[in-house]
């Protein structure tokens, strides 16, 4: 059958799932609103949690990305896992335990003060719009590259769908949808991954595939390091980066993973504290087949693609090469006429351009894999970005309507009135979303990233000393989310958008990165909070109480 | 067991479980990849096998066993 008949029966299927499942899930209580009647089972919301989290950059970019960095790639592999350990152990049972809807709640309750709730909405908001930017681009691109509409039609229909799920259903619906959509992503993502595990090294778990020899006896990773340094690229399982910056980044992203408003409030969702354990393990099981996959796609596809097109004739190029340079992803260019392909680390004498992203893509057409495959590719991919920023979207929306709304601005407020007021600014946020997926600003694909810096340097102290010490207080709190987010905000808009002045890489504060500093600005925000709570009063017997209360099992 | 007690027990338990987290990815996959690099299981060099699979399945372990522990301690509280 035909590629585009078989992708517009994966997508619609699949969408028209996801609408069924909203209109069953209705949310007709602010509870199930924002944290879908709080009864959902572990495994369930484990698997609701791996949606929301991995995004359409794990989905599409990720494997591509380290296919092309080899090490230094795994800073996304550790940073984007090991902060469910964290979740699990430090923050999830404590915040079940306590027992509201979003974060600022628990910050506001914890620190007894308004002024602390006021920074979390802020802090909420800023880093959930940078993110969510990024997940209506990446749904456009998809529906541009497979259904050949352009990008403004592929991100209206993604807008509406999820408009559909998440303001009718609230998390109620975004929970049963992203189980859906869970399912769709990782068979998608698995599928071509064990056939080309297969192909080259004879294996069918990817994962023993990646440290197994190809048909030629040798192994796999040392064929690529030896390609590698033929090339002159640098070794494949060595870095480039300092130390100092691996180790910064990697913090960065895991704290940042730990301190995400739309994956916390995912732990409100389940019924008692041990669930919230249990199902930060699940996520993370689930999350790791996709994690420890990507790796081993990586390198697969990277031989690959240095066998097929390295010194070899262009005009014998298999269909796929020609497919992709019409959409710009692969770029040849015959700098010595010879007709021969010179791909190598010499920016000179190198004649093709590969963008990161085919290494997912493209990898059914290398493998030669059936039509099915890369239908199911093209809606797994749309699940990752849709699953995303529709957790995304319920945290801005009740960030509005419950943070903002009921617990500063109009405390009276009836519970039809705040259900209306969530499906508004769910509906807002939406169209603000799609503006910018319509209309990306330049900064849209270098915050994504930037984000885990921002939420690690906000969220993550404030709510670990909030659950750890009794003795800090709101002054030393809100010092010390402004303090983080500020000095992160400052150093991002430095050296990534050249505001104050700008600066290079030599300028770096310590010689980190601004992807690594969020884990600098993350000690700052605990040196100022523990400083200031040291200074001014302690909290009242209450808020202790409240503390002692939410350690207890 | 007095609720004091289980609090405690429950940090010890995090401090051992958060230590080896640290161990199997800043220790093994960034501070000493170098050396253990030069140690070869398979096709796979030790230090790049931790930075880019051990890691990921050490997490998940240290994930189950907490709940574990958990568990038998929220038992225990309970008699």
């Amino acid at each position: 059958m035909e590629l585009q008949i078989w992708i517009w029966i994966a997508v619609g299927l699949s969408f028209s799932l996801y609408i069924g499942i909203a209109i069953w899930s209705r949310a007709a209580s602010t509870k199930e609103f924002y944290v879908a009647g709080g009864g959902i089972h572990p495994i369930a919301n484990g698997m609701a949690t791996a949606a929301d989290w991995m995004s359409a950059a794990s989905f599409i970019s990720m494997a591509g990305i380290i296919s092309f960095s080899g090490y230094d790639g795994s800073v996304y592999l550790m940073g984007w896992t090991g902060g469910y350990v964290l979740l699990a152990l430090l923050l999830a049972p404590y915040l079940r335990k306590f027992g509201k809807f979003t974060v600022p709640d628990f910050i506001g309750d914890r620190y007894y003060s308004n002024t602390a709730r006021l920074v979390a909405i802020f802090c909420a908001l800023i880093v959930s719009f940078t993110y969510i930017a990024g997940q209506m681009r990446g749904v456009g691109v998809v529906f541009s590259r497979y259904l050949e509409v352009d990008i403004v039609t592929g991100v209206l229909i993604g807008m509406g769908i999820v408009l559909f799920y998440a303001v009718l259903g609230g998390m109620k619906g975004i929970t049963y949808t992203q189980i859906a959509q869970y399912c769709v992503l990782i068979f998608a993502f698995m599928v071509p991954a064990v056939f080309i595990s297969f192909l080259i090294t004879g294996n069918l778990i990817p994962q023993i595939g990646f440290g197994s020899s190809s048909t030629d006896g040798i192994f796999l990773l040392d064929k690529l390091d030896g390609l590698h340094q033929e090339l002159g690229f640098h070794e494949y399982t060595t870095g480039t980066k300092s130390m100092l910056d691996v180790f910064c980044i990697t913090m960065a992203l895991m704290v940042g993973t730990a301190g995400l408003p739309h994956v916390i409030v995912r732990f409100f969702t389940v019924k008692k504290v041990s669930d919230a354990r249990k199902s930060a393990g699940w996520a993370l099981l689930f999350i790791a087949i996709l994690y420890t996959t990507a790796p081993a796609i990586a390198v697969f596809s990277r031989t690959n693609l240095i066998e097929t097109v390295s010194n070899q004739p262009y005009d014998q190029m298999p269909d796929w090469f020609n497919k992709w340079e019409t959409t710009g992803l692969l770029e040849f260019n015959d700098k010595n006429k010879d007709g021969l392909i010179q791909y190598n680390a010499d920016g000179s004498t190198n004649e093709l351009e590969v963008d990161a992203d085919i290494m997912v893509l493209a990898n059914p057409e290398i493998a030669q894999l059936p039509n099915w495959v890369i239908a199911l590719l093209a809606a797994g991919a749309l699940a990752a970005a849709l699953s995303t920023a529709a957790g995304l979207l319920l945290v801005i929306s009740s960030a509005v309507s419950h943070d903002l709304l009921k617990k500063i601005l109009v405390p009276n407020i009836s519970e039809r009135v705040e259900l209306i007021a969530a499906r508004l600014a769910a509906t807002a946020a939406v169209c603000m979303a799609g503006y910018f997926g319509v209309n990306p600003p330049g900064f849209v694909a270098a915050t994504v990233a930037l984000a885990f810096g921002l939420a690690a340097s906000s969220f993550f102290p404030a709510i670990l000393l909030g659950i750890f010490s009794k003795r800090i207080n709101k002054e030393g709190v809100i010092c010390g989310m402004l303090v983080g987010i500020l000095t992160m905000l400052f150093y991002m808009l430095k050296f990534k958008f050249g505001w104050f002045g700008g600066g290079l890489k030599e300028d770096w504060w310590f010689g980190v990165s601004p992807e690594g500093f969020g884990s600098i600005a993350m000690i700052f925000n605990f040196i100022t909070t523990l400083v200031v709570s040291h200074f001014t009063p302690k909290p009242s017997m209450e808020i202790q109480k409240l503390v002692e209360k939410i350690r207890e099992p | 067991m007095k609720p004091n007690n289980y609090w405690k027990t429950n940090i010890r338990y995090i401090t051992i479980l958060l230590s080896l987290w640290f161990l199997i990815s800043f220790g093994c996959g960034i501070l000493f990849v170098e050396q253990l690099n030069l140690v070869k299981i398979g096709g796979f060099k030790l230090g790049f096998w931790f930075a880019q699979q051990g890691s990921i399945f050490g997490f998940v372990v240290i994930i189950f066993v907490y709940i574990f522990l958990m568990n038998k301690l929220d038992q225990s509280q309970k008699k």
